[in-house]
């Protein structure tokens, strides 16, 4: 998970049906966003009743990105940084928490998930200030899967 | 008497005594206990699972080097000396493997009032994980 909202579909039989997915479950953010909540609540009403498909097990897991080194590296400096902060350490937990960020700059439940805890507002200028930096780079936010929040 | 580290793994912490915190080391009885990995021969084994490892770069008498070991086993290792600890993390591999399988994997947390629930409780059901933040 690297962002929320994130949604997963699991079976009955504990197995996930569709991937880590952004979906909203109603489109108060729509305008902001650009993400139609009603598609996947269509899909998931439809997978619920048993009128549609979830996906193949093969679909799944081309779906899927797999974490990297760098991500876990990443996870695990995240970690460290916790552990000192819990233990008080705040100044010392910093550059932990900065080099998560930069060991995994796409994943905001470290880089967001960590504001209040440093500090910055995970809601105000802090936060725009590396949305800012990591859309004009180039990337996008939410990154939902195809099709399911085509709107 | 020797220092202690606090090793962050696997959800949970381990104090090790170590000589010198810039060099972080396991004992060597203690590798399968805390980490589930036995020190054979032909490298380290856990079940059938057997990784290559340079046991002269390893071995450090009756201790284990800890750098080393989580480059065999491919999992990151971060440390702050100041405070005497160090995080293992998980091998990106282990963690795409899991994510392979498609198991979700089990958890419990509080509802509102307290109460334990756990993922497996649904089991039989089709389920829907939501993961927001209220910030």
């Amino acid at each position: 998970m690297i962002n929320v909202p994130t949604i997963l579909w699991i079976d009955e039989e504990g197995r996930i049906a569709r991937p880590n997915d952004v979906a909203f479950g109603s489109n108060q953010f729509k305008e902001m966003t650009g993400i139609d909540s009603e598609a996947h609540l269509e899909r998931l009403r439809a997978w619920v009743r048993g009128e549609g498909p979830a996906m193949t097990p093969e679909e799944v897991r081309a779906a899927q990105t797999l974490p990297t080194a760098a991500d876990q590296e990443a996870r695990a400096e995240f970690t460290l940084a916790w552990w000192l902060s819990q233990q008080g350490h705040a100044e010392d937990a910093e550059p932990h928490y900065v080099r998560a960020g930069e060991l995994a700059p796409h994943d905001f439940t470290i880089r967001r998930g960590t504001m209040l805890i440093r500090g910055l507002d995970p809601m105000g200028e802090d936060f725009m200030k590396i949305v800012t930096e990591w859309t004009e780079a180039g990337n996008t936010f939410y990154r939902p899967l195809e099709p399911v929040s085509a709107s | 008497m020797s220092p202690t580290l606090t090793l962050l793994h696997d959800g949970r912490s381990d104090e090790i005594p170590v000589a010198d915190l810039a060099n972080p080391t396991i004992p060597a009885e203690a590798l399968e206990e805390t980490l589930g990995w036995d020190l054979q021969p032909e490298g380290l084994c856990r079940g059938v699972i057997c990784v290559p490892v340079d046991q002269s770069a390893l071995v450090r008498g009756d201790v284990l080097d800890l750098r080393v070991l989580a480059g065999a086993l491919q999992r990151p290792l971060v440390t702050d000396e100041k405070h005497a600890v160090a995080s293992l993390g998980a091998s990106h591999h282990d963690r795409g493997d899991a994510l392979n399988s498609l198991e979700a994997p089990d958890f419990t947390l509080p509802d509102l009032d307290g109460n334990p629930h756990s993922l497996s409780d649904q089991r039989g059901k089709k389920v829907l994980l939501v993961a927001y933040a209220s910030w």
